[in-house]
């Protein structure tokens, strides 16, 4: 069977893999950890795209996973924040065994559609599920990157959906957001059972939707990202709300959550 | 980069417990059924769904629903791999071979070319060769494990091509469009690879 020509003359150049050095390595929440890599001859990014990860072991064997570019592209470095599973076969390597110093091979950025940037406008409707509210973060830090007349012309709103307190990732950072850019923030536990939270329990719903979104009239960019389940509840909750379905954009991180 | 990769200190792995030789370089072997799409699953009536051809010369040929489940069905039994990683075993399709299509159409001199594009409800779409669309390779499915397609898997109905990155088996397909020059879709425009073969892991633009 004969080749197909690229839609590209020329031919493009691959993307390659890069072995980055680990440079830092901090805890995002209970179970989750952010690695601040440097990456050689690193091209920038847009705020919502991903990088792939590649484990090779000594015998050859490799397993390859994506993950979300945390940092703005105005950060020095690029940062993943990755949530371990205990039964997953990379989040526990990138979260356990990884150490400043060592190196760790990834390519990217990856993804121009579930991406945003200041210039692309709002209002900014954000709906995050466990860790999917890597990218968003990265759109929020990107955001407040940007003069406050900027800020000022996409408002942002952030629904983020985690199962306890102490699984949210960057509450710290969060907080940051919401009170020195503008961000409105809603909160909601769904397996919290501790006595000290006041917030809002239980799974974004549409009465949550409807009332921390912004009203379709208005046509929010809407970027949802989480556990698969959690992106199909959401993203078919926002048409049926009344939200134009090439105005949200979805990102699922697969089988897990 | 290097020819050499770079060795992860003190990884070792979860090692695919069967069939390994099943497993294309950097996949993964899943018993769940992950879903990737760009946006809200799309909800049609079947009452108005149909799956047309254009040809390259203007003309086209339709199918209602009805008419599409008329044609000889085929069970195809395929293993998926997709982009993000994953890849399952031996699942289970109902649907009808593109190649019966094809040959329908050309039946009513409705012709192709090299390549084709599947277009589907929500707008989206996906280039392919011809040559990765015949010989028994590629259907258009609306059955998945002996039941309904569910609509996050694409249904109604969708394209499978079981050889090719499981992007190229475009959910909510509406028709085929057949080209005599190459035309990138969605994912191809966003720098995926054209052609998606998981053997060669062809994931992005550039890839081998
Ligand atoms: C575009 C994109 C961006 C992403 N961004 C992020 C991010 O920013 N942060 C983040 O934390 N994650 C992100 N993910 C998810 C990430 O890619 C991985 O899927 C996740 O880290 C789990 O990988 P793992 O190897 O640890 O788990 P896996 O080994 O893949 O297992 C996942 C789960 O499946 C089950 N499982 C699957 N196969 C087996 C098996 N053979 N035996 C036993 N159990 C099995 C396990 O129960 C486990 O809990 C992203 C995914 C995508 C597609």
């Amino acid at each position: 069977m004969s080749e197909p020509r690229p839609a590209v003359p020329g031919g493009p150049a691959p993307l390659a893999w890069r072995v980055a050095t680990v440079r830092g390595v901090s805890p995002a929440s209970a179970h989750a950890r952010t690695l601040v890599l440097d990456v050689p001859a690193w091209p920038g990014h847009r705020a919502g795209q991903h990088v792939d990860v590649r484990l090779v072991a000594e015998d050859g064997y490799q397993a390859q996973r994506s993950y979300s570019i945390a940092s703005a592209p105005e950060d020095t470095g690029v940062s993943l924040t990755v949530e371990r599973l205990d039964d997953g076969e990379v989040s526990p390597y990138l979260t356990d065994v990884l150490r400043p110093g060592d190196g760790l091979e990834v390519r990217g950025p990856i993804g121009g559609y579930f991406a945003w940037d200041v210039v692309a406008g709002g209002p900014l409707l954000l709906v995050g599920g466990g860790s999917g509210v890597v990218p968003l973060l990265a759109m929020l830090r990107h955001r407040a990157h940007a003069g406050a007349a900027a800020r000022a012309r996409v408002p942002a709103r952030l629904i983020y959906s985690a199962r306890t307190l102490e699984a949210v990732i960057d509450r710290a950072d969060i907080e940051r957001l919401e009170g020195a850019t503008e961000v409105d923030v809603v909160l909601t536990l769904t397996r919290e059972t501790g006595m000290e939270w006041t917030g809002r329990r239980g799974r974004v719903d549409r009465g949550l939707l409807a009332e921390a979104g912004w009203p379709p009239s208005a046509a929010p960019r809407a970027f949802v990202c989480g556990p698969t389940p959690f992106v199909e509840a959401v993203a078919t909750m926002l048409v049926e709300l009344g939200h134009e379905p090439r105005h949200v954009r979805t990102e699922r991180f697969g089988p897990t959550g | 980069m290097a020819d050499r990769p770079f060795i992860a200190r003190g990884f070792h792995g979860r090692r695919p417990q069967a069939h390994p030789e099943r497993l294309p370089p950097g996949q993964y072997e899943t018993r769940d059924f992950p879903v990737l799409s760009a946006g809200p699953t799309p909800r049609v009536s079947l009452a108005a769904w149909d799956f047309t051809i254009h040809g390259i010369d203007g003309g086209s040929v339709r199918w209602t629903w009805d008419e599409l489940h008329a044609l000889p069905r085929e069970t195809p039994t395929v293993d998926i791999h997709c982009v993000t990683k994953w890849s399952r075993f031996d699942t289970t399709w109902e649907g009808v071979s593109v190649d019966t299509l094809l040959d329908a159409a050309a039946a009513q001199g409705v012709d192709g070319g090299a390549y084709v594009v599947a277009f589907c409800d929500g707008g989206y779409t996906t280039n392919l060769p011809a040559a990765d669309v015949t010989g028994g390779r590629a259907w258009v499915v609306w059955g998945y494990g002996g039941g309904p397609l569910p609509p996050e898997h694409g249904g109604p109905a969708r394209l499978l091509v079981p050889h090719l990155y499981f992007w190229k088996s475009a959910k909510w397909v509406r028709g085929l469009r057949l080209l005599a020059r190459d035309e990138p879709g969605f994912w191809e425009e966003l720098g995926y690879h054209e052609r998606g073969d998981p053997w060669r892991e062809q994931r992005y633009r550039g890839d081998p």
